[in-house]
Order: structure tokens, then sequence, then C-alpha cells
């Protein structure tokens, strides 16, 4: 099973709550801005716990509100793509791509800086990226971190048209290479289904 | 001997120095904890911290010396028990005006660090989690070095303070020349001579050039920091 997810997280007042349980290997949240498909996605890293529920991705038990079990965050072998990118300002690309590099289990260097096209960005500074070019570097880290898996969140948001199937080549690219599952939010349907993902409706909770 | 310095003159200035350099050394890491506790940490009584920590910003300078001389005098407190157990005493000697210039410099050296730790993004070091990394790596990788202007900043604004500290100090550790007899102590002590002038001139231009040319190193150094990027991307 890649996903089996089942939460309930309340937050300033307002509830979000996700069942899924599934074996697609590319799953995509999509809804309304403001329904909590982010807040789904730092659960699932960690970042935030849920109130009550489970997380299990990939077999491995990630949170469990029965049993106490509540992986930190840096145990968790999460890539995520964040919406916002937060490449560290202080290091040049290289670095940033080395980061959170595990050797054993992580994806070849060179292979992933030549699908992502981003081998010539290794020693430029994070403020000199445009949006583009600084999504597949944030991609890219996640890539190099060895994750068990993959959090995606609106990874074509602020970034223009031309650039948008240039990523979501690289996110094919990435499914036929790795068999880690991948959760992938989205307000736009059609990006979902270009990517031929499970679609997961999240609603507004009453 | 610099500059048409008597030896009596480059006495006064290295031991300035001295006590300068110490005093910022010796409370930049506590000057960090306690910043980064009022920055990260919710815990009662933080306000009381807080207060207590800036109280030497807004007392008069004798009041604090005062207070050194009850907790650090032969028979105050620490005094008594660092003279006991190392004996160590601080009264009239220059470890007792680096120890007024370092409470002196405290608050101004708290409140830039505090201040570059709150505009740290909190969203780096969960980025950070995410990629596998512990809390202290996290902290040395991420946190301090995007601290790290504030941390000059404290720097110079603790040695500039400590440069100029005089009541405190004079009230602690008295003037005594070739031992506490600091930059501001001799500016007073020559003021006090019929024919002192030359020299407070010469201490005053020195003492100038010295909190000039330790702001233009602070702003040159966090310029040059922060050509690397501060923008999240």
């Amino acid at each position: 099973m890649s996903f089996d997810i089942d939460v309930k997280q309340t937050r300033s007042g307002r509830p979000i709550t996700l069942f899924c349980r599934t074996d697609s290997p590319l799953v995509a949240l999509v809804g309304p801005s403001g329904v909590g498909k982010t807040s789904i996605l730092n659960m699932v890293a960690g970042i935030t716990s849920p109130d009550q529920g489970h997380i299990i991705v990939a077999g491995q038990t990630l949170f469990d509100s029965d049993t106490g079990i509540d992986l930190k965050t840096a145990r968790r072998q999460v890539g995520y793509v964040f919406q916002d990118r937060r490449l560290f300002p202080h290091l040049r690309v290289r670095a940033n791509l080395a980061y959170g590099r595990r050797a054993a289990m992580s994806m070849d260097m060179d292979d992933v800086l030549a699908f992502l096209g981003i081998g010539h960005l290794l020693d430029r500074w994070p403020h000199s990226l445009s949006g583009g070019e600084a999504q597949r570097v944030a991609i890219g880290r996640a890539l190099l971190s060895g994750p068990r898996f993959l959090l995606l969140d609106e990874p074509l948001s602020s970034i223009d048209r031309d650039r948008k199937a240039g990523i979501l080549d690289a996110i094919d690219q990435i499914r036929r290479r790795s068999p880690i599952p991948i959760l992938y939010v989205t307000h736009d349907v059609a990006e979902a289904e270009r990517l031929s993902a499970l679609i997961v409706t999240m609603h507004e909770e009453d | 001997m610099i500059a048409g310095l008597s030896p009596e003159e480059w006495i006064v200035l290295t031991l300035s120095l001295k006590v300068s350099l110490v005093a910022v050394t010796v409370s930049l890491p506590i000057c960090f904890c306690i910043a980064w506790m009022l920055a990260r940490w919710h815990f009662p009584g933080k306000l009381l911290v807080d207060a207590l920590v800036h109280l030497p910003l807004v007392l008069p300078p004798v009041v604090t010396g005062w207070l050194l001389l009850l907790l650090f005098g032969m028979n105050g407190l620490i005094g008594r028990w660092l003279s006991d157990v190392f004996g160590v005493t601080l009264l009239f000697r220059w470890t007792g005006a680096a120890l007024a210039a370092a409470i002196m410099a405290v608050p101004l050296m708290v409140r830039a660090i505090r201040l570059s730790i709150e505009a740290i993004d909190r969203r780096l070091e969960s980025a950070a989690a995410t990629l596998g990394a512990s809390r202290l790596r996290i902290f040395l990788t991420i946190s301090l070095p995007l601290a790290l202007p504030g941390v000059l900043a404290a720097v110079v604004l603790g040695f500039a303070r400590s440069l100029g500290e005089f009541g405190a100090t004079i009230t602690f550790v008295s003037d005594v020349p070739g031992e506490t007899r600091t930059l501001p102590i001799a500016i007073y002590a020559a003021m006090q001579m019929p024919d002192g002038e030359p020299i407070v001139t010469r201490f005053a231009i020195l003492s100038i050039l010295l909190s000039l040319g330790a702001l233009i190193v602070s702003e040159i150094l966090v310029r040059r920091i922060a050509r690397g990027g501060r923008h999240v991307i």
C-alpha cells in the first residue's frame, strides 16, 4: 500500500480531515485554496501532528495516535518540495542540493542534474534563480536526500506557462525512474489528470 | 610606542582593548543563549528575565557598579566564594573592569542577537528537518549562519560599549593606573589635572578612531555576509 492516511486535525477551530487508502504510486490532492491540502502534507512530513488518526506510507507507520507513534520529521525520510521552495539563502545551489544527501540511498547526482537541467546553476545563489530554476533545484534537493516518498506542494504555482511543461516532464521522469510514492497537491484538476494521478478531492468541513 | 603615545598612554590603550575584548568574548556565548531563550522559548517569568537583562541599560551605571561591589566585593556573596575556592579577586583588577564592561554591554548584545534570531525564517529550519538534519545540525548550519549578521553587530556594539564604559567600572574597581585605568577613566583623570588638556584630546581622538574603526569593520563584515543572499527562494 502506497498511502494509508486517516487523519483529523483542528486548526483555528477549523477541522481538516483526510481518508485515503491506495496502492496508487501517485496521489493528487485537489481542492480549493484554504481547504487544508498543505496542512495534510505537513502532517505527513511530521512538521505538525494530527489530533488523531494514522499515517502509513509505503508500509511504514509514521504516525498513529492509538499506539503513540510519531516519528520525528528528520527520521521520516521524506522528500518535501515546498510551495515556497525554501532554498537556503546562505548556501549556493550546490550546497543546497547536497544538504540532505544520503550517499548510499540517493539518486545519482549527475543523473538528477541532467534530467532536471540544473547542472549550470551549481555555483549560483538561490536569490539569483528564476522561479522555474528554483523549483527544479528544490525538486533536485528533495530527490538527492534519498526519500522513501515525495511530497510535492503545488510545484507549478508561480511558474510561467512555458516552464510548467518542463516541471511536469521532470515529475513524470521521477515516477518512471524511482518507485517511491508521491503525494501531489494542486488546485488544478487538469494538472493531476496530465500526470495520470489518483485524484483525491478535499472539501471544506462544516 | 605608536602615533606619539607615551608609554603610560600606550598602557591605557592596550588595557582598554584587553578589557573590551575579554568582556565581549566571555559574554558573547552567554548573550547568545539568553537571546535564544527570549526569542524562542515561552516560560513563566520571561518578562522578568527580559527586564533584568535590560536593567543595566536604564540603571545609573554607578548603581550597577555598586551592585557589583555588593556581589563581587571581598564580603560579597560571589566575591567571597571566588576568593575562598579559586583564590580569585576581581576588586581593583582588570578582570573586574572586564566584568563591569560585560554587564553594561549585555543588554545591547542580547537585543541585537535576539532581533536576528527572531528574523530567522522558521520555515527554513523545518525544510532542513525534512532533509534529515538533526536539531544540532539545523542550529549549526541554518540558524547560526542566518543569525550571524546580528551576532557580528552585537560584537561590535558590545566592544564599543565596553570601550566607553566608565560609571560602573570606576565604582566597582576604581582608578588603578596600569590595572583598571581604561580610556574613559584616563580621560577623566587627565581632566582633573591642570595641564591635562593635550592628554584628554589625544585620548578622545583615539576613542573616536577606535569606535569608528569597529563600526566600519562590522559594516563590511555584515555586507560581505549579506552578499550571499538573504531572500528565501
